[in-house]
């Protein structure tokens, strides 16, 4: 007699009763969490919820990137905070990228001089405690640094001393919206003569004259713009008013130190990724790049960076995301981040531990996924391309 | 049964096995926090669980069982709270500690000290970390109601401050335009100055730490002209610094910093013990019982201080804890004045005058309702 089979002999439903099962137990889990937290916090008369970012802050914040006074809202705070983690951690991000690529080949340099000073850099601060480099940068380079009214100048016109950098601002009589415009036209046109000149190379194997001087048009049309318009420069020089100095723009010590900590720190890391990139593709590429012909430079740019490349890039990532979540070691230095601004100050005049906390978690969060986001895209447009 | 189900099926119950054990051991998550006594019979979840957990109970059941009192103080603030080489603690805040825990257990050593910075001092208290916060910590509205804490004295009236370089010659608050000012993320510091250089139409620009220690190397590396905290603070990390007589505390007090202990909101009967532990040793120094003359005072017909050393009524039994809870505290740890001139007093590096924490017939704001 033929007997249909049982329901758990389908191992189609099986799995599927399996899932829904730990789906639940997960769930539910989750759901206790809250709903304990929240109970818990009702109980002991704890405010909750998040109306309190509409409450006036009433503090000061020392850096800010957008308008902010003590009688903005600790939802403005939060931006100032965020914004002030962004910059240090995108501008940390090119200056790390730029450090390292340039250890990492030059620890691999034929030069015995530069690869040794290479190493023992990369050996020095890759093994030396991250919030140790930042205390030595801050204070340190702190103390050695003169007081305002003895202020190291360049020209009397740039200054230096433990209250950060001044420079002379540079500001614009005319019309700064079209010398914006002039940026973009000189980028677009460097951007269309080389893609000319490279598909002329690759059609007829001739190699456009004067292609290399193209991205000097990124300069050359702005200023032209300047001259044609007639436009002024005027410089502020920063100067001493009581206290300190007045004018100009200038960067703040917090700053300076987090952002050469931060950098100098994971250069060391991608050093390393660029070094055991490059030592991945193998010895026999150069030589038959060699045997082409080709000349050094021209190796390491078209046939072993490209390759390298494929190797260097998934832990690549991983160090930029440790430099922007290393930057909330900027707490101890003073410099008014996220959460130093939101998680420390707010926290503590709002008394909301578990939003706070939930919301620096969230932001942290989004940002390192947006951060693979873009990296796994570059990845996947630099991988090989089987054929 | 087949034999392939059989993982399966094992699955499945582990699984809702586990869900049955992380139940109980969240719902019952309150018990990291035992200060609400009263509400806690009426919590659903504490009955719904299957297995066994701890209810909640008063801070003093959980104080006793445990044999000692867990109190939260500064990272070290001379006479306030300070470890000293051998990591004992001392100063006015740790003496209400000790104070707590001679009224308890009749021994002032029975206290631990947890440091916590700015920053963690409340959710230290609200999660259970402690039983009681005797940290410098200023007693405002909001942090009375909207953190589930009870401040239930004051025993330093304090005020803001502010200290610069002498070399300066700043002689007023009023004449720091444009100055930098130093001082800790998370305090009501950062709060007062924002409204006196507001109000007052002076720029500043703020440099907050997370740690005073850090406030203070920023401080005398010049990052800033000005430091500002509690006054009695700015005394205190002053003896910090490399030259402290090249530094110069303003004579403008800014704010009013009540600083005081606070305990969980809802457990009315730890509130009252810690109150009265402070009460008792202001009312000490008003009768003039100091912790050399108490044993003598014992004999002694003035019936407040045979009131106040338990020989007379049962006060120490309306508290819930031995009739001679006073008596402990004043030979163990001494009266106010005794704790305050031991911690801060002129004879101290400190060296802070008594001013508006002298008792209320000095001209202070010192007062302990009666004893009765």
């Amino acid at each position: 007699m033929p007997s249909s089979p049982q329901p758990w002999n389908n191992p189609k439903l099986r799995a599927f009763a399996i899932q829904l099962a730990v789906l639940f137990v997960v769930g539910s889990f989750v759901w206790i969490i809250v709903d304990n937290t929240i109970t818990n916090l009702q109980r002991q008369n704890i405010a909750s919820g998040f109306g309190f970012l509409e409450n006036p802050a009433g503090f000061g914040i020392a850096l800010t990137l957008v308008d902010y006074t003590e009688q903005s809202s600790y939802g403005r705070a939060l931006l100032v905070g965020f914004l002030n983690t962004l910059l240090v951690a995108v501008i940390g991000i090119f200056v790390a990228t730029i450090l390292g690529f340039t250890l990492g080949i030059a620890r691999l340099s034929s030069n015995w001089l530069v690869a040794k000073i290479a190493t023992v850099y990369i050996e020095v601060v890759r093994n030396v405690p991250l919030l140790l480099q930042l205390f030595f940068w801050y204070f340190a380079v702190l103390r050695a640094l003169p007081l305002p009214r003895e202020s190291l100048s360049l020209l009397e016109v740039a200054f230096l001393n433990n209250r950060g950098i001044y420079v002379p601002a540079l500001l614009l009589e005319g019309n700064g919206l079209i010398l914006g415009l002039s940026v973009l036209v000189g980028i677009v046109s460097a951007w269309l003569i080389g893609r000319y000149a490279k598909r002329r190379r690759l059609e007829t194997g001739e190699i456009v004259k004067g292609v290399a001087f193209a991205p000097l048009l990124i300069f050359v049309v702005p200023v032209l713009a300047f001259l044609a318009l007639d436009m002024g420069l005027k410089a502020e020089v920063p100067s001493l008013q009581g206290f300190g100095f007045k004018g100009g723009w200038s960067l703040i010590p917090e700053f300076v130190s987090l952002l050469l900590a931060l950098s100098f720190y994971t250069a060391a890391f991608i050093a390393e990724n660029v070094r055991s990139g490059i030592l991945a593709v193998s010895k026999g590429q150069t030589e038959a790049a060699r045997a082409l012909g080709l000349k050094p430079t021209p190796i390491l740019r078209l046939v072993i960076i490209p390759q390298a490349l494929r190797v260097i890039i998934p832990p690549l990532t991983s160090q930029y995301l440790n430099l922007t979540k290393n930057s909330s070691l900027a707490v101890a230095i003073a410099y008014p981040d996220l959460v130093s601004v939101f998680s420390g100050t707010v926290l503590n005049q709002t008394g909301q531990a578990v939003e706070v906390i939930a919301i620096t978690m969230t932001i942290y969060l989004s940002l390192s996924l947006f951060t693979s986001l873009v990296m796994n895209w570059y990845n996947r447009h630099m991988a090989l391309v089987e054929r | 049964m087949n034999n392939r189900l059989l993982p399966a099926v094992l699955a499945l119950v582990v699984g809702l096995l586990a869900g049955f054990l992380l139940y109980p051991m969240f719902a019952g998550g309150d018990e990291a926090a035992p200060a609400v006594a009263a509400s806690d019979d009426a919590d659903p979840q504490a009955e719904a669980a299957p297995l066994p957990v701890v209810t909640s109970r008063s801070t003093l059941d959980l104080v006793r069982e445990r044999g000692y009192v867990r109190c939260g103080v500064s990272q070290g603030l001379p006479g306030f709270s300070n470890p000293n080489d051998s990591g004992d603690w001392s100063g006015i805040d740790v003496d209400l500690c000790r104070a707590v825990a001679a009224a308890v257990f009749g021994d002032a050593d029975k206290s631990r000290y947890t440091p916590l910075s700015a920053k963690e001092r409340f959710t230290a208290l609200q999660s259970g970390e402690i039983d009681v916060l005797t940290r410098n910590t200023t007693w405002s509205l909001t942090r009375d109601t909207a953190l589930g804490l009870d401040f239930v004295g004051i025993n330093y009236y304090d005020g803001q401050g502010f200290m610069v370089r002498k070399e300066l010659g700043v002689k007023s608050v009023m004449e720091l335009d444009g100055a930098v000012v130093c001082t800790n993320t998370g305090t009501t510091t950062e709060l007062n100055v924002a409204d006196f250089f507001r109000s007052n139409g002076l720029a500043y620009s703020i440099v907050a730490f997370e740690k005073s220690d850090e406030v203070v190397a920023a401080y005398d590396a010049g990052r800033c002209d000005a430091f500002t905290t509690d006054a009695s603070g700015l005394y205190s990390e002053r003896l910090k610094l490399a030259d402290y007589n090249d530094h110069v505390v303003l004579p403008e007090i800014i704010s009013k910093e009540p600083l005081g202990p606070a305990v969980r909101q809802g457990d009315d009967q730890w509130a009252d013990i810690v109150r009265w532990s402070l009460f008792a040793m202001v009312e000490a120094e008003e009768l003039g019982v100091t912790s050399k003359n108490a044993g003598d005072m014992r004999t002694t017909q003035n019936p407040a201080i045979r009131r106040l050393l338990g020989v007379e009524g049962a006060f120490g039994q309306n508290l819930g804890i031995p009739n001679d809870w006073a008596y402990k505290i004043i030979t163990q740890v001494g009266n106010y004045g005794e704790s305050f001139e031991r911690g801060v007093g002129v004879n101290t590096p400190l060296g802070i005058p008594r001013g508006l924490n002298a008792l209320w017939k000095d001209g202070g704001l010192q007062y302990s309702p009666p004893v009765r």
